[in-house]
């Protein structure tokens, strides 16, 4: 039992980090411009992809550089190109053209990389056990995988509350004529923040490419997650987002190791349901079984009990 | 669609009122007959053409469905098709229940479906219109995730990846007949895809629905003068997931299965897709979109496996160019058609198609050969593409490809300017004709 717990305890933490990493640059974006980037977790794809050419051609520590500049470069000619053109039709046709690229980006990797998976395994330098716990090792990009989110979390935090441009970037959401008046660049701005929210999820990418599968669903498999964190969290807020990330990762990585379902809470006190009753199916669900769902019923009673999120610090 | 009223003052014998009546519905009584004649056109009167009409019938209600929020209400769904399937199992299980001896006839199957579309829309709703806009996209893609998985949770309902069959014969004829031929579907799902747009035109016309472009527009101003938003919402989204509900009992008819991909977040997607690119704006332009995408698809996806990376660009272009739609694209030449300088307009376009054409052709071989060699390499390199011959494994139709789609992008860029031109000369004209009174 207290294996379980601990090792749980411990993917949790992982999980949640990793939800973390994709949320970051979401969040960046979506509390410093507004706009809900549907084509986020497909950046976080490239990412995946791009380390994957790139660490065949010229080994991982380069790729993992090279990957987010990229995604970073492909961000900020999405915003220069497509979304700022968008922008004044509404908020409604920003959604639907990131949307569009979600499409888009999943068959144009489809195009170069084929449909199944590629081999993306983990490069020797950083696959080796950092140290052993109840007889499993953890291994040592995961390690770095934790030590990337931390320090993304570290320098979000710091750039925008701390900097000059950071203050620049939030007076550029709320008033954007005052701050074009003084002399600043807004739409280059909003281009430096488009750019910097998509390298962070090409980031992830590298790192996530490792443990989940590189493959064209990636993205698809991914996204509607990385929206519950960013709702739950509280939309727009840095610190919501951590909170939400760990909370649905450690949720999600226990519910996995319950065996249990309604059934056996409710013989254990005492009610017999019949084989043929019409919910008898409903409550023979395993817990482990419904672990997919999880993070949407969190979703759906957060939106009852709290509709702003954890950290919100408004409705939206 | 626009209201015609007849001009004169109401006649009153029988006749005129008659004539007026059908006057007054003429565009409803043109669709029906273009309804009833469609199947026997040459070339849509195999099982083959009348099975392609059938499924744009279901996509039209559905997305007829769809844009009671989107274009009506301004509520962006990601997870649609949850009425739509969670009403295609009711219908299936309802056509099962005749199957094993309930006396009712196939053609009400589809009132089950839209039964359960209402009742999982104000259920879902109850929590979804609680919020609108960006905060309202996301729950509805969270509650599409959600039915998604618990499909495969409970097999006893959902049956899991193979679905539930059952048959369409099953039940007691109606005058004979039994509904085994896709002419009799046909048949079935034109009647209830021209009641239920019937019923969504009417709708709109509605108080309510006139509230629903209030909450669109201004909800501050609505929930001001008293109302109360989130009621109006709800009430809007109840409506589409009945008729929703109702398309998904038509696509039980017409497939006799229904399984977990009838609530996918791909579905939700599809339907997204033909409504905007349809147009969201006008009432006839989802349907646009649900006929042109369904054709699209159904054609395309047998030639291609690019087909979705097409529909895509089609989608952003739509976007980024044409984001009234293709029902906005027609209205908005309704202006200067009358005009002496439309021709000019019409000899613009044809200038600025030709290196459109070269573009395009450019941009088709380039993806069709990365699609062989990344996804189908067992084929080997050598392909038809329409009618040509090409090897993806020599550099030249590469080369070729992207000569024809940098030199045609080029040229037509070079083409807007005559397009421009031509085209605010014909506004001018239509402008200085609208001012001096000659017309209307």
């Amino acid at each position: 039992m207290l294996e379980l717990t601990t090792v749980s305890l411990l993917n949790g933490v992982v999980y949640g980090l990793l939800l973390f990493m994709l949320t970051s640059g979401l969040t960046l974006i979506f509390s410093m411009m507004g706009v809900l980037n549907f084509a986020h977790a497909s950046v976080f794809m490239l990412g995946a992809y791009l380390s994957y050419q790139f660490g065949r051609w010229v080994g991982f520590w380069p790729a993992l550089v090279i990957a987010p500049l990229l995604c970073g470069l492909i961000g900020a000619a999405i915003e220069r190109y497509g979304l700022r053109h968008v922008h004044k039709s509404g908020h409604v046709a920003e959604i639907l053209f990131t949307f569009g690229l979600a499409y888009l980006i999943e068959e144009l990797v489809t195009m170069v990389w084929g449909r199944n998976a590629v081999a993306n395994s983990v490069p020797p330098s950083i696959d080796f056990s950092l140290f052993s716990l109840f007889d499993s090792s953890f291994p040592a990009y995961k390690g770095l995988m934790m030590a990337i989110s931390v320090a993304m979390f570290v320098f979000l935090y710091l750039a925008l509350k701390h900097t000059r441009i950071g203050l620049v970037i939030q007076a550029a959401l709320t008033h954007p004529q005052m701050v074009s008046a003084l002399g600043h660049d807004v739409p280059g701005v909003f281009v430096l923040v488009f750019a910097v929210g998509s390298a962070l999820a090409g980031l992830a990418g590298v790192i996530g490419g490792f443990m989940l599968l590189t493959q064209p669903t990636l993205a698809h498999a991914v996204g509607p997650i990385v929206f519950v964190v960013v709702v739950v969290g509280g939309l727009g807020s840095l610190a919501g987002a951590l909170v939400a990330s760990m909370l649905i990762g450690l949720l999600q990585t226990f519910a996995v190791a319950v065996d249990y379902s309604l059934l056996d809470l409710l013989r254990a006190s005492g009610f017999a349901v019949a084989r043929s009753s019409p919910l008898y199916d409903f409550y023979s669900i395993k817990v482990a079984t419904a672990a997919p769902i999880v993070p949407y019923l969190l979703l759906v009673l957060m939106l009852i009990v709290r509709p702003r999120g954890l950290m919100g610090k408004r409705d939206v | 669609m626009t209201e015609t009223r007849a001009a004169a003052a109401p006649p009153m014998t029988r006749s005129g009122v008659a004539i007026h009546w059908a006057n007054r519905h003429k565009h409803w009584l043109t669709a029906a007959l273009v309804l009833l004649v469609l199947p026997h056109v040459p070339g849509l009167n195999s099982d083959f053409g009348r099975s392609l009409l059938s499924q744009m019938g279901i996509a039209a209600v559905f997305a007829l469905s769809f844009n009671v929020l989107l274009g009506q209400t301004g509520l962006l769904s990601f997870g649609h098709a949850v009425y739509f399937g969670l009403g295609g199992y009711a219908a299936i299980h309802f056509m099962r229940a005749i199957d094993h001896g309930l006396p009712l006839p196939v053609p009400l199957v589809p009132l089950a479906g839209a039964a359960a579309g209402l009742l999982f829309g104000v259920l879902f709703g109850s929590v979804t219109t609680r919020r609108a806009g960006t905060i309202f996209a996301l729950i509805t893609l969270g509650i599409g995730e959600l039915v998604y998985a618990a499909t495969f949770m409970l097999p006893a309902y959902f049956g899991g990846e193979e679905g539930i069959t059952a048959s369409r014969t099953g039940g007691p004829a109606v005058l004979g007949i039994n509904f085994g031929s896709q002419l009799q579907v046909y048949y079935i799902i034109a009647v209830w895809a021209l009641i239920a747009a019937l019923l969504m035109h009417a709708f709109i016309r509605t108080p309510v629905g006139r509230m629903c472009n209030a909450v669109r527009d201004n909800p501050e101003r609505a929930a001001f003068v008293g109302y109360n938003t989130q009621r109006v919402r709800l009430f809007a989204f109840s409506v589409a997931g009945m008729f929703a509900g109702l398309a998904g009992g038509l696509h039980a008819i017409n497939y006799e299965i229904v399984a977990a991909d009838s609530v996918s977040a791909l579905r939700s997607g599809t339907v997204l897709l033909m409504t905007y690119i349809g147009g969201v704006g006008h009432f006839v332009g989802p349907v646009i979109g649900a006929v042109i995408l369904t054709w699209l698809q159904v054609s395309l996806s047998g030639y291609t496996s690019a087909w979705l990376l097409y529909l895509g660009v089609f989608f952003i272009m739509t976007i980024l160019f044409a984001p009234s739609g293709l029902a906005g694209l027609i209205v908005m030449h309704g202006p200067i058609v009358h005009t002496k300088a439309f021709w000019r307009v019409l000899r613009a376009y044809a200038i600025a198609l030709v290196p459109a054409v070269f573009m395009a052709v450019g941009a088709v071989l380039a993806i069709e050969m990365s699609y062989r060699v990344s996804t189908q390499p067992e084929l080997g390199t050598r392909m038809r593409i329409v009618w040509i011959t090409v090897d993806a494994a020599s550099p030249w139709p590469w080369i070729a490809a992207i000569a024809l789609l940098a030199g045609g992008f080029h040229v037509f860029r070079k083409t807007w300017p005559i397009v421009a031109a031509a085209w605010n000369r014909a506004t001018d004209e239509a402008g200085a004709v609208n001012t001096a009174g000659q017309r209307r």
